[in-house]
């Protein structure tokens, strides 16, 4: 019997038992659509996490300071004030592959402008920082060189900012003067907004201002909270780590066999770090929807085993006009292929329609790859013939004296 | 005469257990083209098993048969699906039609497992066939919405569908009113007096009164295999019988 007359007899053997057909389908159609929609969400997010990451600066570089060792004895990293002006320098001196960097001075206060008061964080920084964390200015200018030399008390502010002290009197901000930790501040200029981080930090509450204004009129230190480095390119990372590296470990004198007093973060291992906990996560969600996938198709058995029992006299019948064992066993195999190929088609449709619902309604990033689908496609044909074989085995294997004779 | 079936010392044996059933214990016989013979005997002589010998779904212990000039010898499971697909016809006590199927598509199902016969002439062979058996204006209706003696025919049009050369029919008439049982057997008067070669299971006489020639069986052997003295024809006796037997 050829394939095309035997699909017409395995869709009919299906279509007369419609709704046990379409229950058995259901578990399949249920673990597909979570496959996919459970790799959708696990996708989603890890793109999501890895655009983010890449919009605060694929190339940034961070240097902070490490542990302290004095003496031999440990003096934690908070409050250490190994990193200097000097060091920039002679990291900046040191490297070809850097593009952009700034030093970096934070400090937490209170912003005041008429009666509106909201806790903000000042950073002080110099012109290449915009590029480095890749902020735009909105309205007004950036600050000057020469606002950095002479420590101007000028700031440019976040969106966030604007929100908190402008935002109800819809005021023009620039060339307003507010005050930071009571440092009367000239705002010069207004970021363009970012939003929040992946890590769901406010980007853009935020005021930059000269570090040296904040060195010396706001925080009174001399040295730096970081140095932020912008290489050339991704590829340059790894060459600027290195430079940065080399060029400490001489500024700060450290011998050999001693630690780094500082620590270096790139971008580029942020995102490794946040998108294998992701991966972790998305195998997790496959496992679990795969299982029900197997669940499904130890359904289709089930039901494929009560229908060979059921039809031992069809079977029979057909063996006695001249089927073949090998016509019996496809045929069974059809069915079993049909309804693990159509319930994985509408798994697919089901998986996609959800995963589009709770995009729009609960805001998740998604992302549906056409391989995922694909894949739990040919797993769930692979899972039809896998236990329709049994079943479709035993029907081929009746003696057709004993199953005509069957009760 | 050219002989359709040829056996000769034929043995069955079924073994169970320890114990061995000799189902047939040395059968020969011969049956010839357009002959129709009944199978008669008690139960348990070995009619069922002859006739699934004859029809090429078991095979015997020992001995040889002959159908229609091929050798049943030695044959492979495949080469005997393929033998009873396009030399056999066969037709059961319970019908064996398959369920919410109509009429025609359970006629043409034979023809399915017959690569050589394509769909236009499927179509063709199961109308001619259901004509025969008078069916023409029942070709849609599923088993369900046919009558016990409207299913045998559909049974029996099926079996014609291959051209076979022979018809087996086991207890083809063991469910059905003795009307109905009648026009069964006038049936296949007509089908073999338009040549057809019949062999024909039954234990009631009356029955066997329809056929040409009488094979007794007992304990697995041929008691008696005589002509049919005084042959009834169906279609007569039919129309002998009172009115109030009319369904
Ligand atoms: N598959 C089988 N296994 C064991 N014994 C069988 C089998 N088929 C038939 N027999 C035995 O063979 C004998 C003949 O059976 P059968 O041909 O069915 O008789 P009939 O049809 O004349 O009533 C019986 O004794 C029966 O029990
Ligand atoms: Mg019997």
């Amino acid at each position: 019997m050829n394939i095309v007359n035997l699909i017409g007899i395995a869709l009919q053997a299906l279509y007369r038992n419609k709704i046990r057909s379409f229950l058995t389908m259901l578990g399949i159609i249920i673990g597909v659509a979570s496959v996919i929609a459970m790799l959708a969400i696990g996708e989603g997010s890890k793109k999501s996490i890895q655009e983010q990451v890449s919009g605060m600066g694929t190339n940034m570089i961070t240097v902070i300071p490490g542990a302290q060792r004095r003496h031999g004895v440990s003096m934690g990293r908070e409050g250490a004030q190994s990193l200097t002006f000097n060091d920039m320098y002679e990291i900046e001196k040191n490297s070809n592959s850097i593009m952009y960097l700034s030093p970096e001075v934070r400090g937490n206060g209170q912003v005041i402008f008429g009666t509106e008061n909201e806790p903000s964080t000042i950073y002080g920084v110099n012109l290449d920082y915009l590029e480095i964390k890749k902020f735009t200015i909105s309205s007004g200018r950036m600050f000057s060189e020469r606002e950095i030399l002479t420590s101007a008390k000028v700031c440019v502010i976040g969106k966030t900012v604007y929100d908190n002290i402008f935002g109800e009197t819809n005021v023009d901000p620039i060339g307003k003067t507010i005050r930071f930790n009571n440092i009367p501040m000239t705002v010069i200029g207004v970021l363009n907004p970012k939003g929040l981080s992946t890590f769901g930090h406010d980007q853009d509450d935020i005021l930059i201002a000269p570090y040296t204004t904040v060195q010396k009129r706001i925080l009174a230190i001399t040295h730096l909270h970081a140095i932020v480095v912008s290489a050339i390119s991704e590829k340059h990372s790894a060459q600027v780590v290195e430079d940065i590296e080399n060029t400490l470990r001489m500024t700060h004198r450290i011998s050999k066999n001693d630690e780094d007093d500082f620590r270096i973060r790139s971008q580029e291992e942020l995102i490794k770090s946040f998108t294998s906990i992701s991966d972790v996560l998305t195998v997790l969600l496959a496992v679990i929807a795969s299982i029900s996938l197997l669940v499904g198709g130890i359904g289709i058995m089930n039901i494929m085993y009560v229908s060979v029992t059921e039809r031992t006299r069809e079977i029979g019948l057909r063996m006695a006009i001249g089927g073949k064992g090998r016509d019996i066993l496809l045929q069974f195999l059809i069915e079993a292929l049909l309804l693990s190929m159509i319930g994985g088609l509408l798994g697919i449709a089901l998986g996609i329609g959800s995963t589009k619902l709770v995009h729009i309604f609960m805001q998740w990033p998604v992302y549906i790859q056409t391989e995922a689908v694909l894949l739990s496609f040919i797993i769930c044909t692979a899972i039809g013939i896998f236990f329709g074989w049994y079943p479709a085995q035993k029907a081929a294997k009746l003696d057709p004296i004993d199953a005509l004779r069957y009760e | 005469m050219k002989h359709i079936i040829q056996i000769s010392d034929l043995h069955k044996e079924f073994h169970m257990g320890d114990i061995t059933v000799h189902a047939l214990r040395g059968v020969s016989m011969n049956i010839s083209e357009g002959d129709f013979v009944s199978i008669m005997g008690t139960s348990g002589s070995g009619k069922s098993t002859m006739l699934n010998i004859l029809g090429c779904l078991d095979k015997p212990t020992s001995g040889s048969y002959i159908l229609n000039g091929l050798n049943m010898n030695e044959r492979t499971n495949n080469e005997l699906a393929e033998l009873r697909n396009q030399q056999l016809g066969f037709v059961f006590q319970s019908y064996n039609l398959l369920p919410r199927t109509t009429a025609i598509e359970n006629v043409e199902l034979p023809l399915y497992y017959n690569s050589q016969v394509s769909a236009k002439e499927r179509r063709e062979r199961a109308l001619y066939s259901l004509e025969m058996v008078g069916l023409a204006d029942r070709i849609h209706h599923t088993p369900n919405q046919l009558s016990g003696g409207q299913q045998q025919r559909v049974a029996i049009a099926r079996s014609l569908v291959n051209n076979p050369v022979v018809i087996l029919a086991d207890e083809a008439t063991g469910n059905l009113d003795t009307r109905t049982s009648y026009e069964i057997m006038a049936l296949f008067q007509k089908l073999n007096d338009d040549g057809k070669t019949i062999v024909f299971v039954t234990h009631e006489q009356d029955i066997a009164q329809f056929t040409k020639r009488s094979i007794v069986f007992r304990d697995g052997r041929i008691e008696k295999d005589i002509p049919v003295e005084k042959r009834d024809n169906a279609a007569k006796k039919l129309a002998e019988m009172p009115k109030e037997d009319n369904y």
